[in-house]
């Protein structure tokens, strides 16, 4: 007997089952959400600046294709990262509304779209651009939903120090896509990036301290102590001064460029020391959550200064 | 001949609100595979040029 005589033998109707979204499906927003869309907005800034200081003209319909594929690239590994952390996400209470733990969106189905996204965002950069930056691309995605999500996040406190090489990649896989390959000038942005990660990442976590060790995390803080968390995050700011100075050195910064990374490095040691003298209470907070703030404005004002003087032709140089 | 017990869950009609999130849905896949066949025409426009046009038939 079929079920759907079942059905009708039972005298069954419809509205007798209780409706349950997860049969079918979330909505299109909690689709998009799965793709971290300010992280996307971040990805795609921070590529367009590699592509920028390349200063190789190609055409702008392959550009803007090739920097919409590192971007549905960048999502999709957000989306696998979603999917295998959808446990400690519901522990979480900034995360226990995304989309899977919400109840809104079937575990398997985000693994679906992630692989779909990431294999077709690959394939579809390699054709606009080339195969080195598709290769980048393909690299990144792995690299932050296997190595980061599945193996450092929950296995060492260094875990955003590794895994932010992923979040650092995308400038060199705008030069790649435009110059096919890989200059000076990216490598120092990639590093900038890559440096600022942890004393951003890790205000964040002296605040969250207590939702990580809920979930399990081990995160700094968490292992090392506060104040050891806090000690590093003044060494990372240290050596992010010179390093944000790097471009100025290598040429392609200019005096713009020059006056921003000096200041928002001062700023980035500043707010690091006002972090490691402010220990407890509302104050310990309110210093952390000020680092975590300066540090976002800090990275989005160096690259604007790069894309202002590459871009718009505000450059001069400081070094002759 | 006697047949097992059928034990998948009986089918159901969706509820307006579901029906209406798949239509969303649907509508989705439909724009995200028209401007993927959008960005394969444009790429090879792009690509290929007016070259386009001359090549041996």
């Amino acid at each position: 007997m079929t079920s759907l005589s079942n059905s009708v033998s039972a005298g069954a109707e419809p509205q007798d089952f209780a409706p349950t979204p997860m049969m079918v499906g979330g909505e299109v927003a909690d689709f998009f959400a799965l793709l971290k869309p300010r992280v996307m907005v971040l990805v795609i800034f921070t590529a367009l600046v590699g592509m920028v200081v390349s200063h190789v003209h190609i055409q702008p319909v392959v550009g803007v294709i090739s920097l919409l594929m590192i971007a549905v690239g960048a999502g999709a590994s957000g989306c696998l990262n979603m999917w295998w952390d959808a446990d400690i996400d519901a522990v979480m209470t900034r995360t226990a509304t995304r989309p899977i733990p919400g109840g809104r969106i079937q575990p398997g189905e985000a693994l679906a779209f992630g692989i779909v996204l990431s294999v077709g965002s690959v394939l579809v950069l390699g054709l606009a651009s080339n195969w080195l930056a598709a290769s980048l691309l393909a690299f990144t995605i792995v690299f932050y939903a296997v190595v980061y999500s599945m193996w450092l996040k929950r296995a060492t406190p260094q875990n955003i120090v590794i895994g932010g090489a992923a979040g650092a990649l995308p400038p060199m896989i705008g030069q790649a896509a435009v110059s096919g390959s890989v200059g000076i000038e990216s490598i120092v942005l990639f590093l900038i990036i890559f440096i600022w990660t942890p004393p951003h990442f890790w205000a964040l976590a002296l605040i969250k301290a207590g939702e990580y060790a809920k979930a399990g995390i081990p995160m700094m803080p968490n292992v090392a102590g506060p104040q050891s968390t806090r000690r590093q995050i003044i060494y990372y700011s240290i050596v992010l001064f010179p390093v944000g100075l790097a471009p100025v050195f290598l040429g392609f910064g200019g005096w713009l460029y020059g006056v921003t990374a000096l200041l928002g490095g001062l700023g980035m040691l500043a707010f690091s020391v006002h972090v490691f003298r402010n220990r407890e209470g509302e104050a310990e907070r309110k210093a952390a959550l000020g680092m975590f703030g300066f540090s976002i404005l800090y990275l989005f004002l160096l690259f604007s200064a790069v894309l202002a003087e590459q871009g718009l032709g505000l450059f001069r140089p400081v070094m002759a | 001949m006697t047949s097992l017990p059928d034990k998948s869950p009986p089918p159901r009609r969706l509820t307006p609100e579901e029906q209406q999130r798949q239509r969303k849905r649907s509508i989705a896949i439909a724009a995200v595979l028209f401007a993927l066949v959008t960005i394969f025409y444009v790429l090879t426009i792009a690509k290929l040029g007016p070259q386009i046009l001359n090549r041996p038939l």
